[in-house]
């Protein structure tokens, strides 16, 4: 029936319905997309009328970038520990608040309250608990390690920034884990228990199994988000003590908008972004094999 | 029976606990914030301070980040920035989904691939274009024409899948031989339909761009101009120092969302779900 309108009058409606949209996405996101592989290629300052054309100059300087690859590394870290406590406490808490328990909702209202709030702002309350609070309250009991601030020590600094990842997203992704573990059909537990199985051996053969799919989701979202951190980092130790948490978000963008050098700034994000992506792309294969075997 | 008991209560003790920990931070800076600032420095951990219970860090934060103005900015910018992309993007997807058109999915498989890529990789070229080369940093408006522009798809891409699953195509049909036209049918019947995704969609969308601090910072430089994640920024460099002040600010910036949270949980909380899940 498609094939008989006319195609003036399938423009108008195309053009009518999806034309906002379209105009929107093409101008904010593709065109930039294209033109940032173009700014690649350039060695743009961001200032000049000219953008000399340097081929893939950029690329092979990323190599030489020693505070690039610190950034990428300190990144790497920072998110592998992040997402491993995030998902374990994620599932913790979401296993503890769906067994039908009075007030479980009011449990997961509370867990999720930090993801209201933006990284930035979080990031400004934290500082305020690592650098007063925690030391007034190590100074009073006389815990060491408590009584000197955590952000100005660079290993605790990253301690702190992964605590706070920890704390926000746990409740995030307790979320998606509720979802799953709400969707384990009744019978297959009932199942489990006439069989014999006991607590840890039904959460290890049959919903542990079950869950794959929320896993890949949250491994997914938790991975992405802490690789490009940038809020939080900002406000609760804006790259300090001395640079030592200076993660790779922030460094593109100090490299663009700091030290203006446009093309250097944007290849890197590329690079971060096809780095990112690799990383996620391989995490949500290996989970979808797991899922054919289970 | 009796080790059942024991095992639920060691599992509320647990969670009790834990929920502490997660709101502990906040009931610090809400304790704090009405303090002097001597009384926060000397016992952070104190209920009311030496001085008192005091209101004024509240009323100078207030006057100080010009807040109102900035509420104003963030209201104005969240607000229609929401509402425009509910509109476009609930239209785009309803074509997007009946029709089979080679624009449509060509537009379809570029806003899917288009969910993969990281704000960080678009804001270089953002700025060079849209400051560099039109001059159009500095407005409300290019913001919200870019809010618009990155969250067009994944909305896009939520209503889609419910025109898919949960329109019927013979109500359509019905609708077409009793001689309605297409905008029509759109805005009387199938938008109708639409309502927990655009529940959904407002949600995420509000959250997102409520909160959002770095592409506002990019675009708006004129401090009249500021959001309220921009105000509390700037705030905080020039105020640092004063604590008092500074924890008031930041309560002021936590409760409007924490006191919409209260009457709306259930709404937001769904509403995340259903987006983190199918995105």
């Amino acid at each position: 029936m498609n094939k008989k309108e006319p195609f003036l009058h399938k423009s108008l409606l195309f053009v009518g319905f999806a034309g906002p949209a379209v105009f929107c996405f093409m101008l904010v996101m593709v065109i930039p997309f294209i033109y940032g592989i173009y700014l690649t290629l350039t060695s743009w300052n961001g200032i000049s009328a000219d953008k000399a054309f340097v081929g893939f100059e950029n690329y092979t300087a990323i190599f030489q970038d020693v505070q690039f690859w610190n950034s990428l590394g300190l990144t790497i870290l920072y998110s592998a520990i992040s997402v491993v406590f995030i998902n374990v406490l994620a599932f913790g808490l979401a296993y503890l608040v769906t067994g039908g328990m009075k007030g479980q909702n009011f449990f997961r209202a509370g867990f999720f309250t930090p993801n209201l709030i933006g990284g930035l702002v979080l990031g400004y309350i934290w500082q305020f608990i690592f650098s007063r609070a925690m030391v007034s309250a190590g100074n009073y009991l006389n815990i060491g390690f408590l009584s000197t601030s955590w952000l100005s020590d660079p290993g605790k600094a990253l301690a702190a920034l992964i605590i706070v990842s920890v704390w926000q997203y746990s409740g995030f992704m307790m979320l998606i884990y509720i979802a799953g573990l709400m969707s384990i059909p009744k019978e297959l537990l009932e199942a489990g228990i006439i069989d014999g199985c006991g607590k840890g051996q039904s959460l290890r053969y049959i919903i542990l199994p079950q869950l794959n799919s929320s896993f890949v989701i949250c491994l997914f979202l938790s991975i992405t988000r802490c690789f490009m951190t940038y809020d939080l980092n900002l406000s609760l130790t804006n790259g300090g003590p001395f640079g030592s948490t200076k993660m790779a978000a922030m460094y593109v963008y100090q490299q663009a908008f700091v030290s203006k050098n446009y093309g250097a700034g944007q290849t890197e994000a590329v690079v971060l972004f096809l780095i990112c992506a690799a990383i996620s792309i391989a995490q949500v294969y290996i989970g979808k094999r797991n899922e054919v075997n289970a | 029976m009796e080790k059942r008991k024991l095992g639920s209560v060691i599992k509320y003790a647990v969670l009790t606990l834990l929920l502490l920990i997660y709101i502990f931070p906040f009931f610090m800076v809400l304790i704090n914030a009405f303090k002097e600032k001597a009384d926060v420095i000397k016992n952070p951990m104190a209920l009311i301070g030496k001085s008192g219970f005091i209101l004024s860090n509240f009323r100078e934060a207030v006057r100080k980040m010009d807040f109102f103005r900035a509420l104003g900015n963030s209201l104005l910018i969240t607000g229609s920035s929401t509402l425009l992309i509910i509109i476009i993007s609930a239209m785009a997807a309803y074509i997007i989904a009946r029709k089979n058109w080679m624009a449509c999915k060509l537009f379809h498989v570029l806003m899917i691939l288009s969910l993969a890529i990281p704000f960080q990789v678009l804001m270089i070229p953002l700025v060079s274009i849209y400051g560099g080369i039109f001059h159009m940093l500095n407005y409300r408006s290019t913001l919200i024409f870019m809010h618009l522009g990155f969250s067009v798809s994944m909305s896009c891409f939520l209503f889609h899948g419910a025109v898919k699953s949960t329109i019927p195509l013979e109500l359509e049909d019905a609708a077409a031989i009793d001689g309605c036209g297409s905008f029509k049918i759109f805005f009387q019947i199938v938008l109708p339909l639409l309502k927990p995704t655009i529940v959904t969609t407002v949600i995420i969308n509000t959250l997102n761009l409520w909160n959002d601090y770095l592409l506002p910072s990019l675009i708006l430089g004129d401090s009249k101009l500021y959001t309220l994640p921009i105000a509390t920024r700037i705030f905080y460099g020039a105020f640092s120092s004063d604590l008092g002040l500074i924890l008031a600010a930041l309560v002021l910036m936590i409760l409007p969302i924490l006191a919409l949270y209260l009457f709306l949980q259930k709404y937001i909380i769904e509403g995340v779900v259903a987006g983190a899940v199918k995105g």
